[in-house]
């Protein structure tokens, strides 16, 4: 028993004792989207980052509208987050400062190799939908407030189809993130909207292939919020402004459009320098 | 069809199991060192804090006592999730405790281990005591052994018993997923732990590698139950020989 005792005692001493390391270490808390990290972009990037500025970066991986809850609470420092609509609320209220459009992917609707809507090579994202609405065939939604979720729920809209109404029939909500939900529509042969980064890095696929791509409403752009310091009192103030200089400086612009997913570039870095990011 | 692809992800499965341990892939053993550094000191302060609440709670009667006890059974039912998203508004920035920056480190980890182990911990090792008391009662009275002698009896006795409620606890600790992606936040070399590499790798679509790790937890969980199945075996022959 004693000796139990003393092993865990000197685990518990070594954890704090590792704990407090770190904590020495200068880092930031950068709260993004599953898709940046299922795509394995941050293992790429943060690396460069360590390497350039010395500066840690930290993720949480949650969808966008749990990254502007955290920002929002002053947990995270920066946030790199996708949905344009609740970025300038969040801008709004106050809980934010220095919006900066970063880079952009697209969205890709994705589906059985059946395809039993038939949208397969249709360039209009409404259509499909609402061919997808109409054939009332099994669609898979993220349905977790990720900017991917709203950026379905927009489509949805376009196209006409009420989703609250079929929710638990062909319309299955997942709740959960890019990666799960693909699962899911892999295991039942159902529609989804994903992000291109994570579609490209996923590897249970089974028969779902990559159906409507193109049309400008699946435009994905990214942008950079640091946590407002005036609101937050501990927000690393100097730190978060380093990252965030340096992703959208001409050296961390290039390394972001050096990223391929077997050979295929993901994300394509669009910062412009006093340009629409307020 | 079906299990034809569930025998190739198997199979599959333990090879890269295999190959990740042969390799002592260095990315796996920090996330088994720091899993089983969480849920350890996890273990360690809940016994700190449940071995002799439950004692308090058999030997000495108090007011409230049923209420209490009735509300430690239920909390050994407690889902991580909660206790990790109850935490989580405490260590918040905007939370009470949010000064002590706490969020996304793995103290926080350890905090909510020890809040779910802690409830079965108190609750197991009360009966147990309970147990012991009446089988001893008569005779430590009669001995006239002070309260804390007796109390000092009572947990030499039921040493064993009370080392496999501790394990009941690190099995639960290790297995949890819940409360820690919530208050580590899953972030790599720091709160990365092999729950929550799992829960990732599943969402990557490589299921052979999540699998392959969730193997090696059951290893792990094996060894670490074997090393104290031996230990009371030890004690147990040193026992008979006295």
């Amino acid at each position: 028993m004693r000796e139990i005792l003393n092993v865990c005692a000197l685990l518990l001493i070594g954890l704090l004792q590792a704990e407090s390391a770190r904590a020495a270490t200068d880092f930031i808390t950068l709260a993004s989207t599953t898709s940046t990290q299922a795509s394995g972009f941050f293992d790429y990037f943060l690396p460069l980052v360590k390497a350039w500025l010395g500066v840690e970066v930290r993720v949480v991986a949650v969808g966008t509208g749990q990254a502007l809850k955290l920002g929002e609470r002053g947990d995270a420092d920066v946030l790199l987050v996708h949905d344009r609509i609740g970025e300038l609320a969040f801008m709004q209220a106050g809980f934010g400062v220095d919006r900066r459009e970063v880079m952009y992917n697209d969205f890709v609707l994705v589906g059985p190799r059946t395809d039993p809507a038939g949208v397969r090579g249709g360039r209009d994202a409404a259509v499909a939908f609402s061919a997808i609405g109409a054939h009332k065939t099994c669609f898979a939604s993220r349905a977790d407030d990720s900017g991917t979720h709203r950026a379905e729920l927009r489509l949805w809209h376009d196209a006409g189809v009420d989703v609250h109404a079929a929710s638990g029939t062909w319309y299955r909500e997942t709740g959960a993130g890019m990666g799960a939900t693909l699962n899911v529509a892999a295991g039942l042969d159902c529609y989804l909207l994903a992000d291109r980064a994570t579609w490209l890095s996923f590897h249970n696929r089974q028969h779902l292939i990559l159906l409507v791509e193109g049309d400008s409403r699946l435009f994905n752009q990214y942008s950079l919020i640091r946590v407002n310091p005036a609101r937050h009192p501990y927000v690393k103030q100097a730190l978060a402004l380093k990252f965030v200089d340096f992703m959208t400086s001409p050296i961390g612009q290039r390394l972001i459009g050096d990223f391929r997913i077997t050979e295929v570039r993901v994300f394509v870095p669009n910062y412009v320098r006093g340009g629409p990011s307020t | 069809m079906l299990a034809d692809w569930a025998v190739n992800e198997f199979s599959e499965a333990i090879d890269t199991a295999w190959a990740l341990i042969r390799s002592g892939d260095p990315v796996l053993v920090e996330i088994v060192a720091r899993s089983l550094q969480v849920s350890l000191s996890a273990v360690f302060c809940a016994g700190l804090v449940g071995l002799p609440l439950g004692a308090c709670l058999a030997l000495q009667p108090f007011p409230g006592r049923q209420i209490l006890l009735v509300v430690l059974n239920a909390a050994m039912g407690l889902p991580p999730v909660v206790v990790g998203l109850l935490l989580y508004l405490l260590l918040s920035r905007a939370g009470p405790f949010g000064f002590l920056g706490l969020l996304f480190s793995p103290t926080a980890m350890v905090l909510a281990q020890t809040l779910i182990v802690l409830p079965i911990v108190a609750a197991l090792s009360r009966q147990i005591l309970a147990n012991l008391w009446e089988e001893y009662r008569e005779s430590l009275q009669s001995l006239g052994a002070s309260g804390w002698q007796a109390l000092g009896t009572l947990l030499w006795e039921g040493r064993f018993r009370l080392l496999t409620v501790l394990m009941a606890g690190f099995g639960r600790a290790m297995a949890e997923v819940g409360a820690v992606l919530i208050v580590g936040g899953n972030i790599a070399h720091v709160t990365r732990v092999m729950t929550t590499t799992i829960a990732l790798e599943t969402s990557k679509g490589n299921l052979a590698l999540a699998l392959a790790l969730g193997l090696i937890l059951i290893v792990l969980a094996l060894v670490v139950n074997g090393a104290v199945f031996l230990m009371q075996e030890s004690g147990k022959q040193s026992v008979d020989d006295n």
